[in-house]
C-alpha cells in the first residue's frame, strides 16, 4: 500500500517536471477555454472597458415604493456597466425573452409586494414573492443578477423586521393611529429607496427562483467551455499516464521495479494511482484558475470535488484501456489523442449535445466527458452534491468496468513478467 | 565455502528460439564470478531469470536458500541488480532516484537518507546529487545505475555489462568499485564481453556462447585448456586491409590460428618469438603496414577462440 502511494507520488512529480505535458495539461485547456469564449462572445459585445451589460427584464407589477426602489437599483449608475435592464409590461413576455435566450434573467415583482413587506392601514399584506426567472444557458450572468437581487432583499429584510416591529409597537402603545401608520409605512419605503444600494449581509426573505425549461440554442461560453476543455484535456492526461506504463517498460524502470521486493499489483496500482492523482490535480488547478481569474461559479464545492474525483476515475479507466490495447508508448499516445478528440466531439464539448442527432446523444454516454459536463451544468445552476447521483454513479461504473477489462488484458499481455 | 547461488539446467526459450539452453553453475559466497560471452550469448537472459524477472522455461536456481521459481520474493530481498541498460528516472536527480529505489527496497526515514548519502559517496556523485540524471554524462549515469543496486546492501549483486559504452576513466572507476564492494564482502555476478574485465576481476569465469556454458573454472584452469600457447598481436594501421594476410598467416608453420578484430591481428602459436620473423615477412609481402607488436600469454580470449573458432568480439 505504502509503495503504491510512493510510486503514484513519483509519477506526479515526473509529470510536473515535463514541460510539454504541463503545456497540454494546463496551458492548453486554459487558453482554448479563453479563446473559445472570445470567439463565441463571452467577452464580446462589451466594447467599453469591462462592461458586462447583462440583459435582463424587470416586470414591476407592484408599482409601489419597494418595487420602484428595486427598479431604481437596477437602473442606478453604479450598475450601469453591469446590467442592461429593460422594463417589460407582462411576466409572460419577459419569460418568453429569457426562453429565447435574449435575456439572462427576468425579475418579476408581483402586485402587492410592497404591501406584503410593509404593513399598510395596520394590515400586513398577503405573502408575495419576487420571481427570479434565470436563463440556464447563461448561469454566470444569471448568477450575477441574482447576487444583486439577494443583496437588495437582504437590506429589505432588515428594514422590514425593524419596520414592522416599530410600527406595530407604535400602534399598540396608542402613539399613532392606524391611519398614521400608513404614512409611516410610506416613509419607511422612502428610506428604503435611499438605502437600497447600501448592501450587506445575508438574506432571509425568500425569492422564488425558477429556470427556463427546455433546451437552449446559445450559451454562456466561458461557463460551458471551462469544464468541457478541462475534461477534454483530462483525456490527454490519462493517456499520458497510460503511456508512462509502457514507457517505463521500454526504458527499463518497470523491469527494475519488478526485481525489487514489490509485487506487480503494487506497481500497477501505483501507476494507476499516479494517473488518478495527476488528473485530479489538473482539474482542480483549472477550476481554481478560472474561478480566480474569471469569477466563474462552478457551484457547490463538495459537489465539484466529488464530481472531479468521479470524472477522473472514469477517465483513468479509459487511459488504462487504451494502454492495454496498445503495444508501444507511441501507440498509446496516438490512441489517446484520437480518443481525446472523438470524446470531445461526441460528448458535445464543442457544440451543445442537444443540437446533435439522438444516436449521437446516446453514443456520448460512453464518454466520461458527457457525464461530467452534465454534472458541472447541474452544479453551475445551483445544484448540490445530492443532485449528482446519476453522473457520479455513471462515471464510477464506467471506470470500474474499464479497470476490470484492462486488468484482464494486461494479464494476457504479460506486461509484468515474462 | 558455501554456495550463495546454484543454477540447475536453467533454460529460456523466446518462442521457438532457445536463448539459454540449460546452464548449470554455482557461485560461492564472497567471490566475483564472471559470465564472459559475445553479444547475444544469453548473459542478460540468464541474469533476468536469476533476478526473477523472467520465469525460466525449465530448470531452477537457488539463491541464499530461495528458489527463483518458487520463492521469488525471498530472492529479491537478497539480490541487487544493475541492469545492462540504464534504468533510471532521467527527470529525477540522482538523490531522488536513490531515495525512490531505496523506498522500493523497503528502506525509509533516517536509515534511508543515511544510506543514500553513503551510496552517493561510494559512486562519487555526492556533489552532483541534486542535478537531474538527464544532465549527467554516460559514465555518471552508469554510476547512478550501479548505486541503485547497492542501496539495500544485497548479499549478491548482479552486474550486467556495467561498463559498456563509457570512457576508459569511468570504466576504471567502476572496476575499482566492484573490487571494493567485493572486499567489503559482497558476492558479485558480473557479465561482460571484455576478456580483460573478466580477467582482472574474477575468481572464476564461465564462458557462455549461443546459450551454452562452454567453459567454467578459474582463469588458470581455463587457459590450460588451450595448451601452452602464446598470442602474437600485430597492430595495423586504420587504412590497412589485413584480411588478406590472415590466410597467409594461418599457413605458416607453428601457427595454430589467426584472426583479426578491428586493427589487431591475433596469431596463436606455441612460441611467438619463433614465428615473429615469418609473420612480419608475410605482412611486408602483402603490403600490410605493422605499427606495433605485442606478445601475450595465454588468455581468455585465446580460450574462447580455441573453443569456438571465433573471436570474442565478433
Ligand atoms: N525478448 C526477447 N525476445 C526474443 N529474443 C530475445 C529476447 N531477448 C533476447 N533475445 C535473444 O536471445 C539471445 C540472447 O540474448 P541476451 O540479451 O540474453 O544476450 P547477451 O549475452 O546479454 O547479449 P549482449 O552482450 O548483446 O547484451 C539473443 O539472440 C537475443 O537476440
Ligand atoms: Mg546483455
Amino acid at each position: 500500500m505504502l509503495k503504491t502511494i510512493l510510486i503514484g507520488f513519483k509519477d506526479v512529480k515526473l509529470v510536473f517536471r515535463d514541460r510539454a505535458a504541463l503545456i497540454l495539461m494546463l496551458a492548453a485547456p486554459f487558453l482554448v477555454t479563453v479563446g473559445m469564449a472570445l470567439v463565441t462572445g463571452r467577452f464580446s459585445g462589451n466594447n467599453n472597458s469591462g462592461a458586462l451589460n447583462i440583459p435582463i427584464a424587470i416586470v414591476n407589477l407592484d408599482n409601489d415604493s419597494i418595487g420602484n426602489a428595486l427598479v431604481e437599483v437596477f437602473n442606478s449608475p453604479e450598475l450601469a456597466d453591469l446590467v442592461e435592464p429593460a422594463n417589460s409590461s407582462t411576466a409572460e413576455a419577459a419569460r418568453a425573452l429569457v426562453d429565447e435566450d435574449k435575456l439572462a434573467a427576468a425579475i418579476i415583482i408581483p402586485a402587492g409586494f410592497t404591501q406584503s413587506v410593509i404593513p399598510q392601514n395596520g394590515n400586513i399584506g398577503v405573502n408575495a414573492q419576487i420571481e427570479f426567472y434565470a436563463n440556464p444557458a447563461r448561469p454566470t450572468s444569471a448568477g450575477i443578477i441574482k447576487a444583486v437581487l439577494d443583496q437588495f432583499l437582504t437590506r429589505l429584510d432588515e428594514m422590514q423586521i425593524s419596520g414592522v416591529v416599530s410600527i406595530t409597537q407604535l400602534i399598540a402603545s396608542g402613539k399613532i393611529t392606524p391611519q398614521e401608520a400608513n404614512q409611516a409605512g410610506a416613509e419607511l419605503g422612502k428610506r428604503l429607496e435611499n438605502n437600497a444600494t447600501n448592501f450587506e449581509s445575508a438574506t432571509a426573505i425568500k425569492i422564488k427562483t425558477s429556470t427556463a425549461a427546455g433546451e437552449t440554442n446559445d450559451f454562456d461560453p466561458l461557463a460551458f467551455f471551462a469544464p468541457s476543455m478541462a475534461l477534454m484535456f483530462l483525456m490527454y492526461t490519462v493517456s499520458y499516464g497510460g503511456r508512462s506504463i509502457l514507457a517505463e517498460k521500454a526504458e527499463g524502470t518497470l523491469p527494475r521495479l519488478l526485481v525489487t521486493p514489490t509485487t506487480s499489483a503494487q506497481i500497477l496500482g501505483g501507476k494507476v494511482f499516479g494517473i488518478f492523482l495527476t488528473g485530479a490535480a489538473q482539474m482542480f488547478i483549472l477550476i481554481g484558475a478560472t474561478t480566480l481569474l474569471f469569477q466563474l461559479h462552478w457551484g457547490d464545492p463538495l459537489g465539484v470535488i466529488f464530481l472531479v474525483f468521479a470524472a477522473v476515475f472514469g477517465a483513468t479507466g479509459w487511459g488504462l484501456f487504451i494502454t492495454a490495447l496498445a503495444r508501444t508508448p507511441a501507440q498509446v499516445g496516438s490512441l489517446g489523442s484520437a480518443l481525446m478528440l472523438i470524446f470531445a466531439v461526441i460528448s458535445g464539448s464543442f457544440f451543445q449535445i442537444a443540437n446533435m442527432p439522438p444516436f449521437m446523444q446516446r453514443l456520448s454516454q460512453i464518454t466520461p466527458n458527457a457525464w461530467a459536463l452534465n454534472g458541472f451544468e447541474t452544479l453551475a445552476l445551483g445544484g448540490t452534491l445530492a443532485a449528482l447521483t446519476t453522473p457520479i454513479a455513471a462515471l464510477l461504473t464506467m471506470g470500474l468496468i474499464l479497470f476490470l477489462i484492462s486488468a484482464a488484458l494486461f494479464g494476457k499481455k504479460n506486461l509484468m513478467q515474462k | 565455502m558455501t554456495n550463495i547461488l546454484s543454477a540447475q539446467a536453467l533454460a529460456k526459450n523466446y518462442g521457438d528460439f532457445q536463448a539459454v539452453k540449460g546452464v548449470s553453475f554455482t557461485i560461492q559466497e564472497g567471490e566475483i564470478f564472471s559470465l564472459l560471452g559475445p553479444n547475444g550469448a544469453g548473459k542478460t537472459t540468464t541474469i533476468s531469470m536469476l533476478s526473477t524477472l523472467y520465469i525460466p522455461t525449465s530448470g531452477d536456481a537457488i539463491i541464499a536458500g530461495y528458489s527463483i521459481t518458487k520463492r521469488p520474493m525471498g530472492v529479491r530481498n537478497v539480490i541487487g541488480v544493475v541492469p545492462q541498460d540504464l534504468a533510471l528516472y532521467e527527470d529525477l536527480s540522482a538523490k531522488e532516484n536513490l531515495v525512490f529505489w531505496g523506498q522500493m527496497y523497503g528502506l525509509n526515514g533516517k536509515a534511508l537518507s543515511a544510506r543514500v548519502d553513503e551510496v552517493l559517496e561510494q559512486i562519487g556523485l555526492a556533489d552532483k546529487a541534486k542535478n537531474k540524471v538527464k544532465t549527467y554524462s554516460g559514465g555518471m549515469k552508469r554510476r547512478v545505475n550501479i548505486g541503485v543496486g547497492l542501496l539495500h546492501k544485497p548479499k549478491l549483486l548482479f552486474m550486467d555489462e556495467p561498463t559498456v559504452g563509457i570512457d576508459p576513466q569511468s570504466r576504471r572507476a567502476i572496476l575499482d568499485t566492484v573490487k571494493a564492494l567485493n572486499q567489503q564482502g559482497m558476492t558479485v555476478l558480473y557479465t561482460t564481453h571484455y576478456m580483460e574485465e573478466a580477467a582482472e576481476l574474477s575468481n572464476r569465469v564461465g564462458i557462455i556462447d549461443h546459450g551454452e556454458l562452454i567453459a567454467l573454472g578459474t582463469q588458470k584452469e581455463l587457459t590450460k585448456q588451450v595448451g601452452e600457447t602464446e598470442t602474437l598481436i600485430l597492430h595495423v594501421g586504420k587504412n590497412e586491409d589485413p584480411s588478406v594476410l590472415i590466410a597467409t598467416l594461418k599457413n605458416l608453420p607453428n601457427v595454430i590460428d589467426a584472426s583479426v578484430i578491428d586493427h589487431e591481428i591475433s596469431v596463436i602459436t606455441p612460441s611467438a618469438k619463433d614465428i615473429l620473423a615469418d609473420a612480419i615477412g608475410a605482412a611486408n609481402e602483402r603490403g600490410v603496414k605493422i605499427h606495433s607488436i605485442d606478445i601475450r600469454e595465454p588468455n581468455l580470449e585465446a580460450v574462447f577462440l580455441h573453443l569456438t573458432g571465433r573471436a570474442l568480439r565478433d
